[in-house]
């Protein structure tokens, strides 16, 4: 015969001091995990969420990151005449050759001499086509063939001095700032952008970073691919899936969040356990008449022991979705830190996922599991006799 | 010194419980204290960098290059004895987790500006002559079994190609805070590869680093040296040696908030898990309690017996974390080379967290001893379980 479950889950008000403390113990560990979890998640997104399936990108082939690619004037030129280019409605093609810089900015209530760097793109006309994501949600677009910049909002946000209307030096020109514009979650809310020949001017340049393209079907890519590598005028360069390029921009940054913060989490799990498990053990010793006394009425040593181990796992799900609801709060926090492998700053979010609430609810029923099951097992080998008469 | 003895006695009357209890406190102080020495792994850097060294890089960003037509305006600004130059390479040797520096160099100012590198003569000298050696630091060594006269393969990445360089030798710090974990070759054997396979990338150097004559006068010597570039197509940024580490730290701000926050929550995980303990003890004693208050000792004495029991508990298991944290911080340093070569443990870690364990073992006593302190003797003695 089985204990009912409510005998475990109204086990635990009896203290309600000892359980609220394990509870919480165990929701801070859950907390710092699925935060460590939402943090890689987030990062890798914006990553992805940059790049779009249907477009490539080319860069040089030594190049891992964009601003240290180079794509010289007559290779980009060849590239736009392929055919694998998608055209738009005006009939051209749907094609960007970008210049990707990096500029100092000083963050808002940082000193003067705290600078972080962040990227500004120069696009062609099909920059924006080719990202949708892309709205301006304040001023204007930028003129072609002036010296004019729009910042993406977070970028006005947490960086003092471009707001519309003032004026930006860098490649020493002043640029004005005309317009503002919202990238939603993807590494381009990190940017600012103008004309790629006023920046390629400025910068004095004399080619472009990377070239990116809309590709005109399915099999454009591959047979894209095999000419770039057969042409002696091209094979310097590479082409890439845009989103497979920006996903492993990502990675490294994304691997060390996760590798570092969950060695660490795992650790100290084991402390939240050891006192899920001095709870179990002082539960089992407090109510030691009492098991004896539910094994004489015919419960046998089996229901005994999952009757325990339920309490235990009970507890462990409480601290879980506990752990998860503040974890949660933390989707509202944007973090921002240098990506190591542009080295330019990036703002991405704590994002929650399916897969991360059942990650973390494993996660901490483990915890339960592990911590109960020593005490639920010393529960269920008491003698009956010596059981009841420890009164 | 009876309640000494009785505090002792007391903890161990359930073994199991205060074994758990003491593991859980000892594997927090160290979760505690690996966390603290990896924030620390991050400012080494800046801590070993020399006051007479000043840093010049392109103004916004060191990956972008400087040409080396810069280093004869700099050699002659005044305040400047000499300059050497650095180019990082990247690359990948073996497999991309195999992570260490790898920095191109001119062999013979290289040496003089950083003296606390110690190489023998003759090492020095062969280093000097082959145009292919490299030397390799002492730790760098150890971990991958470098010998002189080994042929270290590269996979370039920043300059594309196959790569070997021969160990002409090994060096070690003069200062335990010296970086060992560095890998330097010939910046003419580079520049003369790149020459040849792209030649637009030719004579680039990845940031300057300059003596200067008095260590004051830092301040003073960037902006001079700074002024000379001012306009041009590359613009520089001077700043001493240890405020161009620091830059490397404020780049992973947030990463440090963030392990510093974690420490914090360790923190109230030991106290979550010791406070437990406490509580349930005082519990299971209350008869006891009222039983030596009968006998004529005062709540001070219980206050004490609770309190002590809880720091002495928190010390056990601080002291037993402390021990522990060296051999997982040598497994993790290993683990994890890609990111933290090699971790010291400091002593103020260890101050620390033997500081955190009083504190924790004190405020984690404080609700059980206060409530054991004040009760009545009838009610104890009444108290069932």
């Amino acid at each position: 015969m089985k204990i009912p479950l409510s005998y475990s889950f109204r086990n635990l008000w009896t203290r309600k001091l000892t359980t609220i403390m394990t509870i919480v113990g165990l929701a801070l560990v859950v907390f710092v995990f699925s935060a460590i979890l939402m943090l890689a998640n987030g990062l890798e997104k914006t990553f992805v969420g940059t790049g779009s399936d249907q477009n490539a990108i080319v860069l040089r082939q030594s190049a891992e990151s964009e601003a240290l690619s180079s794509v010289s004037l007559e290779e980009a030129n060849i590239l736009s005449t392929m055919p694998e280019v998608a055209l738009g409605a005006d009939g051209k093609p749907l094609i960007t050759k970008e210049i990707v810089t990096m500029i100092n900015l000083p963050k808002r209530g940082a000193s003067e001499n705290d600078l972080s760097n962040v990227i500004v793109r120069g696009v062609s006309a099909a920059g924006l086509v080719l990202r949708p994501q892309m709205k301006i949600v304040e001023g204007r677009m930028f003129n072609f063939g002036a010296s004019e910049i729009i910042v993406s909002k977070g970028i006005q946000q947490s960086y003092t001095g471009v707001d519309i209307g003032s004026m930006v030096k860098f490649g020493g020109r002043s640029w004005k700032v005309v317009g503002l514009f919202d990238a939603g979650k993807t590494a381009f809310a990190s940017e600012m952008w103008a004309d790629n020949d006023q920046v390629r001017q400025a910068f004095n340049r004399q080619g472009f970073a990377v070239v990116i393209f809309r590709l005109k079907d399915k099999e454009a890519f591959a047979s894209i691919k095999s000419k770039i590598a057969a042409d002696p005028r091209l094979n310097e360069l590479k082409v890439l899936h845009e989103q497979e390029f920006y996903a492993a921009e990502s990675e490294t940054l994304a691997t060390f969040i996760r590798i570092l913060g969950l060695m660490v989490t795992i650790i100290f799990s084991f402390g939240a356990m050891i006192g899920a498990m001095i709870t179990m053990y002082a539960a089992v010793a407090n109510r030691t008449v009492e098991i004896g006394t539910l094994r004489a009425l015919g419960f046998r040593r089996r229901s005994v022991m999952f009757a325990f181990l339920i309490e235990s796992l009970f507890l462990a799900l409480i601290g879980g979705v506990g752990g998860l609801l503040i974890a949660s709060l933390m989707q509202f926090v944007t973090v921002s830190t240098t990506n190591f492998t542009t080295f330019s700053e990036i703002a991405f979010s704590f994002e929650m996922s399916p897969r991360i609430i059942i990650t973390t609810l494993i996660f901490s029923l483990v915890m339960g599991f592990v911590g109960g099951f020593l005490p639920s097992f010393r529960a269920a080998k008491l003698n009956i006799i010596s059981a009841l008469r420890s009164a | 010194m009876k309640i000494f003895k009785l505090i002792f006695r007391n903890i161990f009357r359930h073994k199991l419980r205060a074994a758990l209890t003491v593991l859980g406190i000892a594997i927090a102080v160290m979760a505690f204290g690996l966390i603290r020495t990896m924030v620390g792994a991050w400012y080494a850097g800046s801590e070993a960098s020399a006051p007479d060294r000043i840093i010049t890089r392109q103004a916004v960003s060191f990956i972008f290059p400087l040409p080396l037509a810069d280093r004869d305006q700099i050699v002659r600004v005044p305040g400047v004895k000499e300059v050497t130059w650095l180019n990082w390479f990247g690359g990948v040797y073996k497999d991309k987790n195999n992570f260490f520096a790898r920095m191109a160099c001119d062999p013979a100012s290289f040496t003089d500006i950083y003296p606390e590198y110690k190489v023998t003569p003759t090492e020095l000298e062969t280093f000097k002559k082959e145009r292919n050696s490299c030397i390799v630091g002492q730790k760098l060594a150890d971990l991958y079994h470098f010998k002189v006269g080994d042929v270290i393969p590269l996979d370039g990445d920043i300059y594309p190609g196959k790569w070997e360089f021969v160990v002409a030798g090994i060096y070690t710090g003069e200062k335990p805070t010296t970086d060992v974990s560095a890998m330097y070759f010939h910046w003419d054997y580079l520049n003369e590869r790149i020459t040849q396979t792209q030649p637009s990338r030719a004579n680039n150097v990845g940031w300057y680093v300059i003596k200067i004559a008095n260590p004051n006068e830092a301040a003073t010597v960037s902006e001079r040296i700074d002024a000379l570039f001012k306009n041009s197509s590359a613009e520089t940024k001077t700043e001493t040696e240890k405020a161009f580490a620091s830059g490397f730290i404020a780049m992973s701000s947030a990463i440090i908030t963030g392990l510093q926050l974690i420490s914090y929550v360790i923190i109230g995980i030991i106290f979550l898990v010791l406070a437990n303990t406490m509580i349930m003890t005082a519990r299971e004693r209350i008869r006891e309690y009222a039983v030596l208050k009968t006998l004529g000792f005062t709540g001070k004495h219980i206050a004490l017996l609770v309190f002590g029991e809880s720091l002495l508990m928190a010390l056990i298991g601080g002291v037993i974390g402390i021990i522990l944290l060296f051999p997982i911080s040598a497994g993790v340093a290993k683990g994890m080379t890609q990111f933290f070569p090699y971790l010291a443990i400091a002593p103020s870690t260890i101050g620390i967290a033997v500081l955190f364990s009083i504190l924790v073992g004190l405020v984690a006593g404080f609700f059980p001893a206060t409530r054991s302190m004040r009760i009545k003797i009838v009610d104890g003695l009444r108290q069932i379980g």
